[in-house]
């Protein structure tokens, strides 16, 4: 039954990545602004005329 | 710069058609003028000139994200930027500045689509000396990079005025703060809690399904207090702050009952496990401070793009042409105004500060300040005040007072302005956590006291159990959930609450005071000209041929009456200040102006146009009400004891007599006044709405319980206030006000259930049967019943009175 306390330790560590990950997403500034990137993400990046030439 | 904008042999001005063509660029519909380039049509030539930058910088995607997303530009004239190459005005916006990089903040009120948002991110496309630009749409503010080598701080503002993007650059935005650091201390909490949360559950299932595998359980404790000490430290912070700060004040607020359940929960649950004589109720207290915080995140519902707070800094312009020694005119910021400087105030610019006017002819528009309708006209020497707007040509003006001191500005000073009202916290929470907490602490005792002979075990537990489930966690949950919800589907609607506390506070309203000009009319810069006489379109030319040539107010109006006439150009245009205009048009001669321009002796007030012998008049200026405003008034007059303050003469005074009292109407009210009446009212024990626009309102609206804001564009200046109305819902405000009530009784339903939970819990308490399967359902259970009835509650409610 040894094995319940590796899988504990396990899956706790797994939630501690995700808590991690929660922190690191919140510092880098995801949660500031929360609408913005929802619109910019469906703009294509076209090529321009003037790369068209090179 | 690559823009560069000169007439090209494509663009074609053509008279507008009687169909209606709308432009191109702005959507507006081609009223004055149509302006044909290339393929496309617009209303000025100011959107065809951004059409024209767009394109020729293959840009075109603007036009292609959104159906017509300009931004109007006919009438807007172009700002003065020249004190953006002052060193220490720069050094005040920026966000920061070395040799090769400058960064800045602008607020950019005018975005509004998708199309804003791509065009203003690919600025680089403009002026290569643009390295990066990134917008919050939310907030309405842009994030600009630029090379200072490249490009100037004046340059860069000056090409987002040209392509319909004018930053806010006011008074406010030079004594700003740095932005501070966003305080996300919030979200980490509630990650810290959610976490615990759903581990604590996780650790806890070997209890709740009545496994007796001992050696488990026990670690599992362990883990568990492990888990939960981050919860109740950091997570749980804000509650002991709060409930500290009410016991060193001798209050007891809703706070204390709660860090009370959870300081129990937490030391009873610790000594269980390390005793071993239970399980503990730790995964109750996660969940606990897990919804606590859950709520207030609900509740905090904040609008980016909305201040409540500005003042006349908001309103005032950054800068002003001042005179130099040499006599030469350099535009500095206000700030460094002192009393003697003379300053020189455009067509269309604002007054800072008190002075006597030295030169030109000031017709000064006090309309947002004191609400008088009309433009007023001061001679030379004469006294004039801050906060006008000059219409027509530039006057020079010698300062009397600094920007501060003035007149205007001195209401500030009043002590309404320095008291801090609202916390925002929740009055009727508090109300209740008065004899809620108590009557649990009350219970509490009662049960210790009957046990304690009995059994001192079982004494502690349903002491302990008592306090644990009386945590007002479900009650506590009312007031965020139901009223939190009520405010986003009322800022949806374009009724905008500062806070949840706000709803609250107009339950209690028992007196509402209107602002006239602005408020219960359309603003006066709207006002049309009304006549009951009819007009050939030959006179309609002629008039508004003259009046295309006069700047005056009233000219301006008579010139917009028809918008499809086509004007010629007149000649011997003369204007007689204060008086009138006259010119010569198709042979005629043509004048316009009051009655003391005429030789006539009897005329009527108003403006008259003579037409070579025939009299044409009177125009008169139409007060135009907002529509619904008679059956809002009838309705509230039966609600509410109505007053009106008008800054304006009484000449509406007959008209409204219908609606109010006769003693209560009020005209020629100073910003003084207003804030003095509103104390007085208070003084009577009233609860006053105050309903107000403009600047003169400012103080009435500071001093009185509830302070509303009507504006046509919310995104414009707004007076500190408490709720901001878009004028298109000012016909719903009394279903507004009715929703207001209705979803505090939701909030009132909300606590009796709240009270049912605990009744229920508290039975088994006593006894000392809590088993930890109970306080973890019953906790649960209650929570998210409550948070379910408010916000299907209110959004019921929104449905019947606000979309019915």
């Amino acid at each position: 039954m040894n094995v319940i306390f590796f899988l504990i330790l396990l899956s706790l560590l797994v939630a501690v990545g995700f808590l991690a990950a929660f922190f690191w997403a919140v510092r880098s500034g995801q949660y500031d602004d929360e609408y913005t990137p929802s619109v910019r993400m469906l703009f294509d990046d076209q090529v321009t005329k003037d790369n068209n030439q090179l | 710069m690559s823009i560069t904008v000169e007439n090209r042999p494509e663009e074609k001005r053509v008279p507008p058609t009687a169909e209606q063509t709308t432009c191109d660029h702005c959507g507006e519909v081609c009223e004055q003028e149509l302006v044909a380039f290339r393929d496309k049509h617009f209303c000025c030539v100011g959107c065809k000139t951004v059409y024209e930058i767009l394109s020729d910088n293959q840009l075109e995607t603007f036009y292609q994200l959104e159906e017509k997303p300009g931004q109007q530009l006919r009438g807007r004239a172009m700002e003065d930027y020249a004190w953006l190459e002052e060193e220490e005005a720069i050094t005040k916006l920026v966000d920061y500045r070395d040799e090769q990089v400058l960064k800045v903040t602008l607020h950019l009120p005018q975005i509004h689509c998708t199309s804003c948002v791509w065009l203003l991110e690919h600025l680089y496309r403009l002026d290569e000396g643009v390295m990066r630009s990134q917008v919050n749409f939310l907030a309405r503010e842009a994030y600009i990079q630029i090379d200072p080598r490249k490009l100037s701080l004046r340059q860069l503002v000056e090409m987002l005025a040209r392509i319909g993007y004018s930053p806010r650059l006011q008074l406010d935005k030079l004594n700003e703060e740095k932005a501070a650091p966003i305080d996300r201390t919030f979200s980490y909490q509630l990650g810290v809690a959610g976490f615990a949360f759903g581990n604590i559950m996780l650790l806890s299932f070997p209890e709740y399904l009545g496994l007796q595998e001992t050696t488990f359980q026990r670690w599992f404790g362990y883990l568990n207090i492990f888990l939960s000490i981050p919860v109740v430290v950091f997570s749980a912070r804000s509650y002991w702050q709060s409930a500290w700060h009410s016991i060193k004040q001798y209050q007891l607020n809703i706070d204390v009952p709660i860090s009370l359940g959870v300081g129990v929960l937490f030391l009873r649950s610790v000594f269980e496990i390390i005793s071993h004589s239970g399980a503990g109720y730790l995964d109750s207290l996660a969940g606990l401070v897990f919804f606590l915080l859950v709520g207030r995140w609900f509740q905090q519902r904040t609008y980016n793009h909305l201040s409540f707070e500005r003042n006349y800094k908001s309103y005032f312009p950054i800068a002003v042409l001042r005179e130099e020694r040499d006599r030469s005119w350099k535009s500095v910021t206000l700030d460094e105004l002192q009393v003697g400087d003379v300053v020189r105030v455009q067509h269309n610019g604002l007054l800072p500060a008190d002075g006597i006017l030295v030169s030109g002819d000031a017709r000064l528009d006090y309309s947002f300040v004191t609400g008088e309708a009309d433009p007023i006209r001061k001679d030379l020497g004469e006294q004039v005040f801050a906060g006008g707007r000059q219409t027509g040509g530039k006057i020079d003006v010698c300062l009397t007072k600094t920007v501060s001191q003035s007149y205007l500005t001195q209401l500030w000073n009043d002590e309404a302005f320095s008291k801090d009202y609202s916390t925002g916290s929740s009055q009727m929470l508090t109300r209740v956590g008065k004899y809620f907490t108590p009557t649990v602490l009350l219970i509490a005792c009662s049960t210790i006291a009957y046990w304690w002979p009995i059994d001192h075990r079982i004494a502690l537990q349903a002491f302990t159990a008592v306090l644990i489930i009386a945590c007002p966690c479900a009650l506590a949950l009312s007031v965020p959930f139901t009223l939190g919800n009520a405010l986003r589907l009322l800022g949806k609607h374009g009724v905008y609450f500062k806070n949840t506390a706000v709803l609250e506070a107009m339950y209690g309203i028992d007196t509402v005071v209107f602002d006239k000009t602005g408020t219960l009319t359309e603003r006066s810069d709207k006002l049309g000209l009304g006549y009951d006489f009819p007009l050939t379109a030959q006179q309609q030319r002629a008039i508004k041929s003259l009046t295309a040539q006069s700047e005056h107010p009233i000219s301006q109006r008579l010139h917009a009456e028809w918008p499809t006439i086509e004007t010629v150009e007149p000649t011997d245009f003369v204007e007689v200040v204060g008086k009138g205009i006259s010119a010569n048009v198709e042979g005629q001669m043509v004048y316009i102006g009051s009655p003391a321009f005429f030789q006539e002796t009897v005329l009527a007030p108003g403006t008259w146009a003579k037409i070579d012998d025939t009299l044409i008049g009177p125009f008169q200026v139409q007060h135009t009400y907002r529509k619904g405003v008679g059956e809002m008034l009838n309705n509230w007059s039966r609600h509410y004891d109505l007053f009106l303050l008008s800054g304006d003469n009484d000449a509406a005074r007959s008209e409204l007599k219908r609606y109010f009292p006769a003693d209560q109407l009020h005209f020629g009210q100073s910003p003084h006044d207003k804030l003095a009446f509103v104390k007085n009212l208070q003084g009577e024990g009233r609860k006053v709405l105050m309903i107000g626009d403009g600047l003169n309102d400012a103080g009435a609206l500071q001093q009185s319980e509830v302070g509303m804001v009507v504006t046509e564009d919310v995104n414009n200046f707004t007076p500190a206030c408490d709720i901001i109305l878009s004028s298109r819902q000012f016909a719903d405000l009394q279903q507004v006000s009715r929703y207001g009530k209705a979803t505090i009784k939701v909030v009132y339903l909300a606590f009796v259930l709240a009270f049912i939970y605990n009744v229920i819990g508290l039975s088994f308490a006593v006894q000392g049967l809590l088993s930890p399967l109970i306080a973890a359902i019953l906790m649960p259970l209650s929570s998210i019943t409550i948070a379910v009835v408010g916000v299907l509650g209110s959004s019921w409610l929104f449905r019947r009175f606000l979309e019915g």
